[in-house]
């Protein structure tokens, strides 16, 4: 069909090249086989032993990855920096995390069969919004509808009324404040500053158990590896075309006969559900969610991560993910009350001399020597 | 869900017993009718009611002075400006100021912006792609391939606007006159009744003006065209009816040379 035409036709580039393709089975064998093994079947005295606590920090920043390449979707391609993905995180960790509560069952504090906080306010039943969370694949389900609903119903009205740049994301940084109040509150339901924690088991299997771990943490990699997958094939379809469209002239698509308000809330409510299962990905390996996690500067933080790795690229938010709070881990241990100096002077020194984040640099300088060739000066490479 | 992808049907609003024809409908001859619109902008008045008549196939050239109102006339008349008073009709029966931008693209109205405005870091064939008319709701376009006739008619417009070989390229790296031909380009692709064009031969050079004349005079008839535009010779060459605007109201109307010769433009003009 498309060998005519004296053009690249649109589209018919494949969804990963040879190397890409290779890479991204590498990284699956890595999650599902070598690091279990690593972990479960190499002797504690072996230096290719890996420590639970690698573990689950890899899951926790695997986790992280996950929600950067959300954010990435919808700031990177399409152009709307939300302020307030922390909140879609929290929803999805939220949603789940009644489920492990109510697994708990009698081994909480008060051995009753309502969570403890449940307890404490001397409620005797659970509220009508927690019903049914009890059964696992109803709290799955969940974890996809709350972030869903809540970003279709927020984003319809913002987009419909062209909301647009610094004023959607003050709006959403102002979205997810409410929330973290509304949560902090004991009376909503939701754990008060606790939040919910101390978890025992996930569908029949003790949380604690390392083999628990290891399952949670290829999840968590499968996740992130079929997120990746989502980002090149929306990328490579028209609709991907669109968004960048929308993010570098929306005048000019709206003249051309698309309304730009659909295409918005396609990608913004898909990205706000990448967000709650990595959401709720996080919560069993970390065993606490609390209304911290909606607090502004969480979400602003996610925003560092694509940027530091380079917004519109496929592999960015994961190098900057990774970047940002490997440094995190590092500087917290080492020097803690630094660790918010360094988060800003990296952000300063990002936006001074790498726009493009680090992937992006890596990408323009490899265009540079042929900057005539049809790649060059095309940000979503 | 999307209102965009509506189809127009012609005499649906009119209750009268014709078959109603899918599109604008343009039995009575003219496209484009502005009656009384007046826009205002903090006391401002942009257009001050302002009528005119455009026949179906006609080539308009629109001329005037700074601030007479030629982009808010487009901006009016492609949905971006809803006039404070007055009616907008695109044929008989299509009410302009009822209608979003996308669809009023969609009803057979194309608009070039005055800075040319293409997908910077799309191709120049992507930027074809996105402008082409189709099924443009999300659904539509998540499966969307471009079928053996699609690429056919997106090769006949590339040679049209001189970027047959420019296919590939990032539209971002084109030079000022290609950007005004690809945006010209993709005005084609949507398959428009009319065409508004803002400045279209800015920027370009002497040949590329030549090429954009005789592409204009080819395109009239088939298509209306209104052109707004500052260069007489451009205008001159196109041999176009020419209308004066002047603080948001039709100064003058008719061809060239007697617009030319008319005491009141002289004076606009030449500012006495």
């Amino acid at each position: 069909m498309s060998a005519a035409a004296a053009f690249p036709v649109p589209g018919d580039e494949s969804l990963f090249s040879g190397r890409g393709w290779t890479a991204l089975v590498a990284f699956v064998i890595a999650v599902t086989v070598v690091v279990p093994v690593l972990f479960l079947a190499v002797p504690e005295t072996s230096p290719l032993h890996l420590s639970a606590y690698a573990v689950t920090l890899a899951g926790k920043i695997l986790c992280y990855c996950c929600v950067a390449v959300a954010m990435n979707l919808i700031w990177g391609y399409t152009g709307i920096l939300s302020l307030g993905h922390g909140l879609f995180f929290a929803l999805g960790g939220y949603a789940f995390g009644m489920y492990l509560m109510r697994m708990i069952g009698r081994e909480g504090q008060y051995q009753s069969d309502l969570p403890d906080f449940m307890v404490f306010l001397d409620w005797k039943a659970y509220p009508w919004y927690w019903s049914f969370t009890d059964h696992f694949w109803y709290a799955a389900a969940l974890v996809v509808i709350a972030p869903a609903v809540l970003a279709f119903v927020f984003g319809f009205f913002a987009f419909r009324s062209r909301i647009r740049g610094v004023y959607f994301s003050i709006i959403t940084q102002a979205l997810t404040f409410a929330f973290m109040l509304l949560f902090f509150r004991n009376d909503t339901g939701f754990g008060g500053n606790n939040g919910f924690t101390d978890f025992k088991r996930i569908l029949g299997y003790r949380i604690s158990d390392p083999a628990t771990r290891a399952a949670l943490f290829a999840a968590t990699g499968l996740f992130l590896a079929g997120c990746l997958v989502l980002t090149r094939a929306l990328v490579r379809s028209r609709t991907g075309r669109i968004l960048t469209a929308i993010r570098d002239s929306e005048g000019r698509l709206m003249f051309s006969g698309y309304n730009p308000l659909w295409y918005k809330l396609f990608v913004w409510t898909l990205s706000a559900v990448l967000c709650g299962i990595a959401g709720a990905l996080y919560l069993p390996q970390v065993g606490i969610i609390n209304p911290s996690e909606m607090s502004p500067a969480n979400s602003i933080e996610i925003a560092i991560w694509v940027a530091v790795g380079g917004r519109g690229t496929l592999l960015g938010p994961l190098v900057g993910a990774g970047l940002v709070n490997g440094a995190k881990s590092f500087f917290t241990q080492t020097f803690p009350e630094y660790w918010l100096f360094f988060l800003g002077a990296l952000f300063i020194a990002v936006t001074l001399f790498l726009p493009r984040g680090v992937v992006g640099w890596f990408v323009a300088r490899r265009a540079a020597p042929g900057a005539q060739g049809p790649e060059a000066g095309k940000v979503t490479a | 869900m999307s209102p965009a992808g509506d189809d127009f049907k012609g005499g649906a609003t009119t209750g009268l017993s014709h078959v109603a024809r899918p599109g604008v409908d343009t039995s009575h001859g003219p496209i484009l009718y502005l009656e009384d619109i007046t826009v205002s902008f903090d006391g401002f008045r942009a257009l001050n009611a302002l009528t005119l008549t455009v026949q179906t196939g006609e080539l308009r050239c629109i001329i005037g002075p700074n601030g007479a109102g030629k982009t808010t006339m487009m901006d009016v008349i492609t949905g971006k400006t809803r006039p404070d008073s007055g009616t907008v009709f695109f044929g008989q029966t299509i009410d302009l100021t009822r209608l979003t931008e996308p669809q009023i693209a969609h009803a057979g109205i194309g608009r070039k912006f005055q800075k040319p405005t293409v997908f910077e870091n799309h191709t120049v064939v992507e930027n074809l792609e996105l402008a082409m008319k189709a099924d443009k709701r999300v659904r539509a376009s998540l499966r969307a391939r471009l079928s053996p006739a699609e690429l056919t008619c997106i090769g006949e417009v590339l040679d049209l606007i001189g970027l047959g070989a420019e296919g590939g390229r990032v539209a971002g790296t084109l030079s000022h006159g290609q950007k005004q031909w690809l945006e010209i380009g993709m005005l084609l692709m949507q398959e428009p009744r009319l065409l508004l064009l803002d400045e279209p031969a800015a920027g370009m050079t002497d040949h590329e003006t030549a090429r954009t004349a005789e592409l204009f005079k080819a395109l009239a008839g088939e298509h209306t065209l209104i052109v707004v535009e500052h260069d007489m010779d451009f205008i001159a060459s196109i041999a176009a009816t020419v209308t004066v605007l002047h603080e948001g109201a039709v100064l003058a109307e008719g061809p060239l040379d007697a617009v030319k010769a008319n005491e009141r433009v002289i004076e606009v003009y030449l500012g006495r």
